[in-house]
């Protein structure tokens, strides 16, 4: 290597330079009173990193502090390390995260949703954790049409489903659920929310701190190269039409170099060779340096020389802003250096001892003998400014006047070929869902169920988010998203743990936003208190717009619950002809921010279902009670197309299609009102036919309405109420519902 | 009996394959690290399923010059049970112990769900405990599965009774309907004309236990145990 470095003249720092960084003069102001001096260029770039909204939280975390992040079974808090751990019982426990790659999915739909799969697993491998699953929640524009925007809307959406397959089945971690919704909001500005769990024994918890001064740091992974140049500050920005131009800042990502890390990594954290170790993820070099010298109250002393790097002639501004995928930071203990070369040698990763621990609270980044920048760590990883947005309540959703009408037959095929309720066959048809052979519950139901072998433990896990609802009400449409995550872990026979959650907003600096921003982190907090699932960890994505506006509120909850026991493992699909078909819960009537309203009128209004947490929580400890008597065969919840998509649902999603007979005999409202509306705390069970008289008196006992409302079997779904009848063939309702999506994406 | 499970770097099925051995079988299972340059005294060799270099280039084509290839090419030359999974097979076509190559799904994506096989020749070390004809509910995971040879490879494995399952639907019928990938014949899975080496792209693996869905996959152990004359200790 080169040992003379004749650095470039850095460019003048001139306020459009800090403007371009998105530093404000305050915000400079501050720069300069903690480093006493103006800073130079790369510590401009430095601070412009760390001081993003991706990486500070500067907008949102006064509100973020509302959620509950304590509990019995927290082994990490959020916000202490890369991950929250929780407790799964016998020594064993779980960390997982759910994160955005929102901004380069919308740029560069592969390489953006590739490397956001990336970056969650090494945020989960860095806690000491092994991998065993990943899920994601997706939404795009419409795809259905032939308009230019609509073939945009494909090319990202087939882009992202093809990049998050490449980095997870490459790998060979199953990505085994999630959801995919279509909407105009998301026109431009997709939303790839990303989820990663890992199992670890409680000893085996690594941090992230740099301990013990004199220890050597170590570089590991990947090559530095310019890809990705400060990609945290980029996704702390609009997306306009020029965004294009951003593509640099785009990382490109290296399965198989992260597979061979993620391995060297887990087989190093099996010595005692290890002080402390973060990934390089957003803000790379910059963030591990002066986080883990924060974390651990030290200081860290890098010298870029001697960093890996894929190309020639890089500046200190590029390798400390470069955001390379592959990379991480290890603090070693010292003496042990030894361990770490056999192991990355064995697999064949680069790897650099490139500073050193220091006592005195600084990261200081020098090239050879010359000092590039020298900031105090603490204040410049935790010290960012916080700003407290203005906000600025939207008026309250008006009820609906009437409920237009339409032929009600017609409307559930409608209804089942919208793409956002449609099977997403096509897209998990796509990922390794199966390897590690833990999955039990096939993508497709209520929630993806895994046993993780090692630890003998069967995780469910679920994503949730109804985002026309929060957009009519952000803070009830919050609270329901919560509820739902918890109802499909307890179809799936289990026990809500703890929530991850992805906060997907528009332009914080314009206060209705902010104002949805705080609602829905509000009805979020309200609902994890009321299932006692500590928040542990997730991530905020601002500034989702689009030159029509902001997304629609979307606070994306990735909820993880355990099942006790194998044979509580529930499907929602219909199992045998001549089992009883049971609604636990109410017929329910309400219309507003549905479906129905959407899909066969192009309408997002209304007021959103209520929730009424304490009913919730009755029905879904009843139904795991009756789970766990063994008297359920199958249970589905009422969701997006109300109990007739539901029905519907449970006829065609198991391995063989069943149909139905129902009948609600007389309930007093109109047909479509009755099929369609969405009302809450609803679960569809089937159970034995002998066992039906036992659901149904337990069910009333545990203080919940429960009636039967028909039988499974025949090729038809018939439903009857009122004096009205409405048959469907399943094949037809099959064919569309599982054809929806392809047939939509083999349009050019 | 001895195993051995081939370890390369980018391999991920390595685990499933040792714990079905292992632990459902009861099978003493080593991995071996593809730096390895030996297989001594095992008695079966199983080339697991993933990317083993990353496969950024085609499929198996780097395995193929790996050190361990060499002992493992040795090995099947030796008469050792081998066995390609996937990833696997596609390292034996690239090393020419199986004739034919896999290239891209027609449909160029990445499918993963549960498929049918229908059964060809038992009279191998890898199928004899199923009857000719009979249809198995197996998975597979590939991007690249599409089975291709020419016209006189086919035919020899045809006359040898080489090909050993083929996608077909549940009753066993194999049409172009039954075809995930757009292989050849919808062939599965080959074995070589010396009978010891066998290539399959769906993951036997996978469907070893009941609460995963299916226990076909058994079959496929069961039968080399059964050649081996081993009783299972699981």
């Amino acid at each position: 290597m080169n040992t003379t470095i004749s650095l470039p003249p850095d460019p003048e720092i001139t306020p459009a330079v800090i403007a371009k960084h998105g530093i404000t003069p305050d915000e400079y102001e501050l720069i300069q009173k903690i480093l006493g001096r103006k800073p130079n260029f790369t510590e401009l770039g430095i601070f412009s990193v760390m001081w993003s909204e991706h990486c500070s939280y500067k907008n949102s975390k006064p509100e973020l502090k509302k959620f509950p992040t304590t509990g019995p079974t927290v082994l990490v808090k959020a916000g202490e390390e890369n991950a929250g751990v929780i407790d799964i019982g016998d020594g064993w426990g779980m960390a997982f995260k759910m994160e955005s790659h929102n901004h380069p999915s919308a740029i560069e739909p592969f390489q953006g949703a590739a490397t956001g799969v990336g970056g969650i697993i090494r945020d989960i491998f860095t806690m000491g954790a092994r991998p065993v699953f990943n899920l994601n929640s997706l939404r795009f524009g419409p795809i259905t049409g032939n308009s230019p925007s609509v073939k945009t809307n494909r090319r990202l959406f087939s882009g992202v489903v093809a990049g998050i397959a490449h980095y997870g089945n490459c790998i060979g971690i199953p990505t085994i659920g999630g959801e995919v919704y279509f909407d105009e909001s998301y026109e431009g500005n997709p939303l790839v929310n990303v989820f990663c769990l890992g199992v670890l024994k409680h000893e085996e918890i690594a941090r992230g701190a740099a301990k013990g001064i004199g220890n050597p740091v170590f570089y590991v992974g990947a090559e530095t190269g310019r890809d990705g140049l400060a990609g945290a500050a980029f996704a702390s920005r609009e997306l306009t039409e020029e965004s294009k131009q951003d593509r640099p800042a785009v990382q490109v990502g290296d399965p198989f170099k992260e597979k061979l890390l993620l391995e060297a990594c887990l087989e190093l954290l099996t010595t005692d060779a290890v002080a402390g170790i973060q990934d390089m993820g957003a803000a790379g070099l910059t963030c591990s340096t002066c986080e883990t010298a924060s974390r651990g109250g030290t200081g860290v002393e890098i010298d870029l020389a001697k960093v890996p790097k894929r190309e020639t002639g890089m500046t200190p501004y590029e390798i400390m802003l470069s955001e390379s995928q592959e990379r991480m930071l290890i603090i070693v203990e010292k003496g042990k250096e030894h361990i770490v070369k056999e192991i990355f040698e064995k697999w064949d990763l680069p790897y650099a001892e490139v500073g050193v621990v220091k006592d005195d609270g600084m990261m200081r980044v020098k090239v050879g003998d010359v000092t590039v920048a020298e900031i105090p760590a603490r204040q410049l990883a935790d010290e960012a400014p916080i700003y407290h947005r203005e906000t600025k309540a939207k008026p309250a959703p008006k009820p609906l006047c009437e409920i237009p009408k339409t032929d009600v037959g017609l409307a559930l095929g409608k209804l089942l070929a919208d793409p956002s309720i449609a099977s997403k066959q096509w897209v998990y048809r796509q990922y390794d869902h199966m390897v590690r052979d833990g999955t039990m519950v096939l993508p497709g139901s209520d929630a993806a169920v895994f046993i993780v072998r090692e630890a003998n433990k069967i995780l469910a896990s679920t994503s949730d988010c109804n985002a026309i609802y929060c957009s009519l009400d952000p803070r009830e449409g919050a609270r329901l998203a919560v509820a739902e995550a918890a109802r499909n872990l307890a179809c799936s026979g289990a026990v809500p743990l703890a929530v991850t959650d992805n906060l997907n907003f528009g332009n914080p600096h314009k206060p209705e936003n902010f104002w949805q921003l705080r609602e829905c982190v509000e009805g979020v907090a309200e609902g994890c208190v009321a299932f006692n699932t500590p928040v542990t960890g997730g991530n905020v994505s601002l500034y989702n717009e689009n030159p029509s506006g902001a997304i629609d509120p979307t606070p994306t909850i990735g909820m993880v619950g355990i099942i006790k026991d194998e044979s509580h493992v529930t499907t929602s699909a219909f199992k045998d002809a001549g089992d009883a078909v049971i609604l636990l819960g109410e017929l329910g009537d309400e219309m507003g921010g549905s479906h129905y309203l959407k899909v066969l009128f192009g309408r997002k209004e209304g007021v959103p279902p209520r929730i009424d947490f304490a009913k919730e929580i009755v029905l879904q400890n009843t139904l795991r009670d009756l789970i766990a008597k063994g008297l359920v065969k199958s249970a589905h919840d009422c969701a997006e197309g109300g109990l007739a998509v539901t029905l519907a649902e449970s006829c065609i999603c198991g391995e063989q299609t069943l149909g139905a007979e129902i009948d609600f005999g007389t309930t007093g409202l109109a047909p479509e009102l009755l099929l369609y509306n969405e009302s809450q705390t609803r679960v569809v069970i089937s159970a034995a036919p002998e066992n039906a008289e036992a659901v149904l008196k337990l069910a009333k006992a545990g203080g919940i309405a429960a009636r039967r409302i028909g039988t499974v079997g025949g090729a038809q779904l018939a439903v009857k109420a009122d004096g009205n009848e409405q048959r469907w063939k399943i094949a037809e309702l099959s064919d569309t519902w599982y054809g929806s999506i392809s047939s939509c994406m083999s349009e050019a | 009996m001895k195993a051995a499970v081939i370890r390369f770097p980018g391999s991920n099925c390595d685990q499933d394959c040792h714990y079905a051995l292992q632990h459902v079988f009861g099978v003493s299972t080593d991995y071996v690290w593809h730096k390895e340059s030996s297989l001594k005294g095992y008695d079966l060799v199983v080339l697991p399923g993933g990317f083993s270099y990353g496969d950024y280039l085609r499929c198996g084509a780097i395995a193929r010059f790996s050190p361990i290839m060499k002992a493992v090419t040795d090995y099947a030359n030796h008469g050792g049970l081998l066995i390609g999974i996937c990833n696997g097979f596609q390292v034996l076509t690239e090393s020419r112990l199986l004739p034919g190559a896999l290239v891209r799904n027609r449909s160029l994506h990445f499918i993963c769900e549960h498929r049918f096989l229908r059964v060809g020749a038992t009279d191998n070390p890898f199928l004899n405990a199923a009857q000719p004809g009979q249809v198995l509910n197996i998975p597979i995971a590939h991007g690249e599965g599409n089975y291709t040879a020419d016209e006189a490879t086919l035919a020899e494995l045809t006359a040898n009774r080489q090909i050993l399952l083929r996608y077909s639907d549940e009753k066993g019928v194999v049409s172009d309907a039954t075809n995930p990938n757009g292989s050849l014949q919808n062939i599965a899975g080959i074995c070589n004309a010396a009978r010891n080496v066998f290539g399959l792209m769906p993951h036997p693996e996978r469907a070893c236990e009941a609460r995963l869905g299916s226990t076909d996959g058994n079959l496929v152990f069961q039968s080399i145990l059964n050649h081996l004359g081993v009783r299972a200790v699981a």
